[in-house]
């Protein structure tokens, strides 16, 4: 089957992630090797989501981990003394 | 290190539970930024975020003795953090607006990609340049709440479709339809941005045909 443009968005996400079935995979990768603009879509996503995976982009809080442990720490503590002490 | 928490994950829960509460640290350590994030997905604050993760890592602790082991560890926290975020949510907008978890994706809105011809050019330098980190953050924390929740738990902590259907209380195929339309909202926020780019060289990914 001969897809157009937008089917193929349709099925971009899905296509990226390896979840459309062999059929399908192979309608698209036709319609990609003739088609800049779908090619060029399916690119900047797949840039996007390896930016997104970057733990650059979404950083924590500087001095996150040593609060939340401290914090951590005084709770097992604190659930120490019920348990093993009188 | 994932993966070996991953094996020694059974043995370490059995061996907290049987008293030896100074490895929660350690169970918890692989997933303490995933908390943080699944925080920030709901309530957008980092300060919030924070004191949510610390609420969720101590519950977890807590009741650590009502896991099962059905799911995932990581995926059991990411519930609770989901909840804690929830609740700090409707805490803050107040019993008059208790919406959050009614909204569903309408089929309004424009979740076609936008159509560009040359990205392949754009240099790989460009994926190093810090504005374009800090365009994409923003342009997530501005996606439709249902939309972003999705796409932090797929995209940047990694969950699988199921792990993310069950954390969040949907359908595995509701977690595809909001994830393709965050992906589609972001691909087309970010290509103007990235259209300025100069110098032609190859793109990051070249295309596998």
């Amino acid at each position: 089957m001969k897809l157009d443009c937008k089917h193929v968005w349709e099925h971009i996400s899905e296509y990226i992630d390896g979840s459309v079935d062999a059929k399908l995979r192979e309608d698209i990768e036709r319609h990609l090797e003739h088609c800049e603009i779908c090619s060029a879509i399916l690119d900047s996503t797949r840039n996007i989501l390896v930016l997104t995976a970057d733990d650059r982009t979404f950083e924590l809080p500087v001095g996150y981990s040593e609060r939340l442990h401290e914090r951590l720490a005084k709770e097992l503590e604190s659930s120490g003394q019920d348990s093993e002490k009188k | 290190m994932k993966q070996e928490a991953g094996t020694n994950e059974a043995g370490l829960i059995a061996r907290i539970l049987a008293g030896e509460k100074e490895l929660f640290h350690e169970l918890i350590r692989p997933c303490e930024r995933m908390v943080y994030l699944t925080l920030f997905a709901i309530v957008k604050n980092e300060a919030e975020a924070e004191d949510g993760a610390q609420e969720t890592v101590i519950s977890a602790y807590r009741h650590l003795a009502s896991f099962r082991g059905e799911a995932k560890f990581s995926t059991w926290l990411t519930t609770i953090a989901i909840n804690e975020g929830r609740k700090r949510l409707r805490k803050a907008k107040g019993a008059a607006e208790d919406s959050i978890e009614e909204q569903t994706e309408g089929h309004e809105g424009d979740f076609t990609p936008a159509p560009l011809t040359d990205w392949r050019e754009i240099p790989l330098e460009a994926l190093e340049r810090k504005e374009l980190r800090e365009a994409l953050r923003v342009a997530v924390a501005e996606l439709p709440d249902i939309y972003r929740q999705v796409f932090i738990l797929r995209d940047v902590e990694e969950l699988n479709g199921e792990e993310t259907a069950q954390a969040l209380g949907i359908t595995t195929s509701t977690v595809k339809v909001r994830l393709h339309r965050a992906r589609m909202m972001l691909q087309k926020r970010l290509v103007p941005f990235l259209k300025t780019t100069a110098p032609a060289r190859r793109g990051f990914f070249g295309r596998a045909l």
